[in-house]
Formats: C-alpha cells, structure tokens, sequence
C-alpha cells in the first residue's frame, strides 16, 4: 500500500518533465525567456495564462503530499520502520524549530511552516531533474510572501485594530509614512530576495554552461568532423555549479524563507497587550456571570 | 539613423545594468563582516557553533537583500528593457 504512494509520488515529478517535454518546443543554444505559457484560459475580466511554474508547483505539491501519505501510512507502536522513525524525525525537528523561536503560543505553526519549508525546498531543487524552478518566477515566492503578510497582520490585529493603528505612530507620529512603507516592504523584500537567489544560480549556470561549450569548440576544434562540435568541458563542470546553487542555495534559502516567516509572525505579535486584552476580557466576564448569579438568586 | 537610436538603448541598458551591480559591494563587505564576527565568536566559544552558524546564515540572507536588488534591476535591465524600449522606439517612429 504505502509503495503506491511512493510511485504516485515519483510520478507526479514525472508528470512535470513528460508535461514540458509535450509542451515546450525544443531549442538549440541559450534561451532565458522565464516560464513558458502552456495554454491561455479564457475569462471574462483577464485571460488567465496556465505557465510552466503553476504547473510545476502543483506538480510539486502532489509529490510532496504522495510523499508525506507515503511517510506516515502504517504507523506502529512497536517494532516501528526507518520510514516511520523519519516522519517522526521530522514533526519533531519541526516542533522544536517553531517552539525556540516562535514561543508556545505559536506552536500550531509547525505544519505550516514545515510545508513552506518543504514547498520551497522541493521547487528549487526540482531544478535538479530538468525542470523550471518554480520558485524563480516572482509570482509564486511574491504569492507565498503575499499569504505570510495577511498572517503577519492577523497577528499584529489580535491585540484590537487601534493597538494596531497605534503601532504605526512608535516612536514619533511623524515617521508613520516610513512605518507604513517598511509594512509593505516585508513581503516585497522576501520575494525579492527567495526569486533573486534561485533566479540568479539558474542564469549563472545556463551562461556559464553555454560558455564552456563555446570554449571547448574553440579548444578542441583540431579534432576530426564531429568529434569538434562535442562540447567535452560541460561535462562535470556545471555539476559543481549546480551544487551550489541548485541544492545548497535552494535549500538554505527554504530555511530562510521559513525562518522569516516565524519571526516576523511572532515578532510582530503584541504579547503584552493581547495578555491585558486576554485578562480584561476575563475579568468582565466574570463580572458580568457575578451579577447573573447575584439577579437570579433575588428572583428566586 | 534608426540603428543608432537602438544601439544607444541597447548599450544604454546594458550600461546601466553594470552600474546597477555595483550595489553588490555593499553586502559583500557586509557580509565578510558577519562571517568574520561569526568566526571569531567559534573561537571563543566553540560550544555554540551551531547556535552562531544559524544566527550568521540567517543574518547573511537579510544583508543579501540590497544586491538582490540590484541584481534584480540588473536583470530587467539585460533581458526585458531593451525590448520593451525598442518597441516604444519603434511605436514613435511609426507615428
């Protein structure tokens, strides 16, 4: 049963690759023209463009949760499996992650945060197998950022919106306009920052690739017929490239991603005044039960 | 006439995507400087490694920001403007 859901979960990368190989025309040479348009759905304020990163995304999406059904299908007390000691490993690494710098009363955010994390982390490193990254389309990360914005609001409202408000004046009512333009550049800057990385590896690696073939024609180009046209300096090389900025780069900037997203959730969380808040409410309750009890005893 | 009016553009944009990179100094510098403090807190206290590791990535990653910027712009500059301004070009000298 659980091997089912790891072949659903390899097929579903597969499905990418079989999806651009059908789709995207082939190409000599170096082309950076970002994602392609697979098709364009028609409606009725603006057309809605089906791109390669969408596709992939979802693609990535499904693999990830075959991957995570796969994990935890057939959980035991006793006599437990290598794969249920790594499900296991995993929520708990998470927990902790978010209980250290989040405190205790964000620890709800496990899941959610391990999903950006594994989101981000499995787009930029289907890099890998040959597809489009698609954390190096801006919409997505700009998506992803856009989503932990309303959740960083959320928690900045929880204390009441006038404590919000009120929070835009600190230290000086007169550098409100400054406090409301570094609001918005929260999600702005780490869209920016998660698309620029992938984004940037990905270019230096075509160019770099392309450049080595040119150079190995150059080189090589007093050997026989084809044997010329061969680039032999691409083999290996850009290998070296991709580990850097295909699993090291990718990976550290989902830790990244995922790091931001706690701190900015919990640091911008008014504590203090959401406990007052808390206590107050409490306290009126209280009062308010008092005198029902005291109304209901004079009418008995 | 027209060729010259497109070369300026085309040089003119990939002037200003070099002179656009030269925000990448400053987080080098700024970074090199994280690192350094990273290293020489390791030393005193190698215990916290791992502690300090984290802390310098995560700070490495913010100060990256501002060149990312740049590279951002750089990158605009290199494969989007010069199409876009070519046809604007190309638009004027139509009417």
């Amino acid at each position: 049963m659980s091997i089912i859901f790891l072949l659903l979960s390899v097929l579903s990368f597969a499905a990418a690759i079989v999806i651009k190989i059908l789709f995207v025309p082939a190409s000599e040479g170096i082309d950076i023209t970002g994602a392609h348009v697979f098709f364009t759905v028609k409606l009725p304020i603006q057309d809605l463009p089906i791109t390669e990163s969408q596709v992939n995304s979802w693609c990535v999406m499904l693999g990830i949760l075959f991957l995570c059904l796969f994990l935890t299908s057939g959980l035991k007390t006793r006599n437990v499996s290598v794969r249920q000691l790594l499900a296991e490993w995993i929520v708990e690494k998470t927990t902790n992650l978010v209980k250290t710098n989040m405190g205790e009363f964000f620890e709800g955010f496990a899941p959610f945060v391990a999903a950006v994390l594994g989101l981000s982390a499995f787009s930029s490193l289907s890099s890998l197998i040959g597809l489009f990254p698609p954390t190096s389309d801006i919409n997505i990360t700009a998506g992803w950022a856009i989503l932990v914005f309303f959740l960083i609001t959320y928690y900045k409202m929880k204390a009441g919106p006038w404590i919000y408000l009120k929070s835009f004046g600190q230290p000086v009512p007169l550098l409100a306009p400054l406090n409301i333009i570094s609001e918005f550049a929260t999600p702005v800057s780490m869209a920016f920052r998660h698309y620029g990385n992938v984004l940037s590896g990905s270019i230096i690696s075509l160019l770099v690739a392309v450049g080595l073939s040119g150079l190995s024609k150059t080189i090589f180009s007093f050997l026989p017929g084809a044997l010329a046209d061969f680039p032999y300096l691409r083999i290996g090389i850009p290998a070296v490239l991709s580990l850097y900025f295909d699993l090291f780069s990718g990976g550290l900037q989902a830790f990244i991603f995922a790091m931001l997203t706690m701190l900015y959730i919990s640091g911008g969380f008014p504590a203090e005044e959401y406990a007052a808040r808390k206590k107050k409410r409490e306290e009126r309750k209280a009062a308010r039960a008092a005198v029902m009890n005291a109304n209901k005893r004079e009418s008995a | 006439m027209l060729e010259l009016a497109i070369g300026i553009i085309l040089g003119g944009c990939a002037l200003g995507a070099g002179c656009a990179m030269i925000a990448g100094i400053g987080p080098g510098i700024g970074e090199g400087h994280a690192v350094a403090k990273a290293c020489e807190a390791i030393g005193r206290q190698p215990e916290c490694k791992g502690d300090v590791t984290t802390t310098m990535l995560m700070g490495c990653a913010v100060a990256e920001t501002t060149g990312l910027y740049a590279l951002v712009i750089a990158i605009l500059l290199i494969f989007v403007a010069p199409g876009r301004f070519v046809d604007i070009l190309m638009q004027a000298v139509g009417n």
